[in-house]
C-alpha cells in the first residue's frame, strides 16, 4: 500500500502533461464570441454602394447567411477574397460588413476583385464593429434566418474553414423548410 | 550637460505616458478612467492592457471608455459594456463563478494540501523508524549470526 504512494508524483506528473499536452492544441489568440446565441445587435448603417440607402439588423433576418467583416487595409482580407466569391457562386448568401474603412477603396476594391456581397454595410466608424465584439478583420459570423449569431470564425474562410460552416448554413436551411 | 542627461533619463518616461490625449471633467475622472484601461485587456493583443496596446482595437476601446465616462456611465456599466461585446477575456480580473472556481480557490486547495502534508510527513517519518525497529534481529537471529561471523574469521 504504502508503494502506491511512491507513484503519485508519476500520476501528477501524467495529469499536468495531459493539460499541457492539450493546451499546445489550443490556439490562445481565437476567442470564443460573447455574442453567441444572441440577436445581431441593432444598427442602422448606410449600404456601400449607395450611401442614401441605410441598412439595419432586419437585414440579416430571413434566410442564413454570412457576414463577413473585411475592409481594404486589411491583407488576410484579400487572401480570403477568392473564396468568398467561390462560396456566394455555390448559391449562399454573404453580407458584408466593410469595416473602418475607406468607401472609395472599398469600391474600387470591389470593382477589382469581384463582389460576393448581396449588401455591404458601410461601418466607417467601427460602432457596429464594437457591438459585435469585433477585434480585427477578417471575421465572419454565421447567422441564421432569425437573425441569431450561431458561430464565429476569426480570420480567413478558407477551403478547411468553409467545409466546417458549411455543413451549419445547411442544416439551417433544411431546419427553416421544415418549420414553415 | 547634466540637464540634457536628465532629460534623456526622463524620455522612456514620456513616451511611454503619452499615448492618446483625453480631457476629463475632473480628477476623479481620469483617476477611473486610468483604473478601467489598466485592468482591462486588450481583445487582440495576448498580454496587453489597454493602456499599454498600441493597437487600432485598443485605442477605439480607450475612446469608448472616455465616451461612458464623460456620459456618467459608472465603472459596472463600462465593464458590462465590454464584457458583453468581448467576453471575460477583457477582464484582468475574472469573475467567481463555476467556470473559474478552480482558478481562484485552486491555490489555496494546493496550500492546504501542502500544510497537511507537512503536518504527516513527521507522523510517517516516526513509523517508518519505529518499523525498522521492529525489523531488528531477535537475539536468538543476533546469536546465529555472531556464530556464522566467527566461523568466518576461524576460516
Amino acid at each position: 500500500m504504502r508503494r502506491l504512494i511512491l507513484f503519485v508524483p508519476l500520476l501528477v506528473f501524467f495529469v499536468m502533461g495531459i493539460f499541457l499536452w492539450r493546451g499546445l492544441q489550443l490556439d490562445p489568440s481565437k476567442l470564443p464570441s460573447a455574442l453567441l446565441d444572441k440577436p445581431v445587435p441593432a444598427f442602422s448603417l448606410p449600404s456601400l454602394q449607395q450611401p442614401e440607402r441605410m441598412l439595419s439588423e432586419l437585414d440579416l433576418k430571413g434566410q442564413p447567411a454570412l457576414l463577413n467583416v473585411w475592409a481594404t487595409w486589411c491583407p488576410s482580407c484579400k487572401q480570403e477574397h477568392p473564396h468568398l466569391n467561390r462560396i456566394k457562386d455555390e448559391g449562399y448568401r454573404i453580407i458584408g460588413l466593410n469595416y473602418k474603412d475607406e468607401r472609395v477603396k472599398a469600391l474600387a476594391w470591389l470593382d477589382r476583385y469581384l463582389n460576393p456581397y448581396a449588401e455591404v454595410i458601410f461601418d466607417e466608424k467601427g460602432t457596429l464593429g464594437l457591438d459585435l465584439g469585433v477585434y480585427g478583420a477578417p471575421e465572419t459570423y454565421v447567422v441564421d434566418a432569425n437573425g441569431t449569431i450561431r458561430y464565429k470564425h476569426v480570420g480567413v474562410v478558407d477551403e478547411r474553414v468553409w467545409q466546417q460552416i458549411k455543413p451549419m448554413l445547411d442544416q439551417m436551411a433544411s431546419g427553416e423548410q421544415v418549420t414553415q | 550637460m547634466k540637464k540634457l542627461l536628465i532629460l534623456l533619463c526622463l524620455l522612456p518616461v514620456l513616451s511611454q505616458a503619452a499615448i492618446d490625449t483625453y480631457e476629463f471633467k475632473d480628477d476623479a475622472t481620469r483617476e477611473r478612467f486610468h483604473t478601467l484601461v489598466f485592468e482591462l485587456r486588450c481583445p487582440k493583443c495576448q498580454n496587453q492592457n489597454l493602456a499599454d496596446s498600441n493597437s487600432p482595437i485598443a485605442s477605439d476601446l480607450r475612446r469608448e471608455i472616455h465616451r461612458m465616462l464623460e456620459e456618467g456611465n459608472n465603472d459596472a456599466e463600462i465593464i458590462d459594456f465590454m464584457v458583453a461585446r468581448y467576453g471575460d477575456f477583457v477582464l484582468y480580473r475574472p469573475p467567481v463563478n463555476h467556470l473559474t472556481y478552480v482558478l481562484w480557490y485552486g491555490p489555496f486547495g494546493l496550500l492546504l494540501v501542502g500544510i497537511v502534508v507537512l503536518l504527516l510527513l513527521p507522523k510517517l517519518l516516526r513509523k517508518r523508524s519505529q518499523d525498522k525497529d521492529e525489523s531488528h534481529l531477535s537475539s536468538n537471529e543476533a546469536d546465529r549470526l555472531n556464530k556464522l561471523l566467527e566461523q568466518e574469521k576461524d576460516q
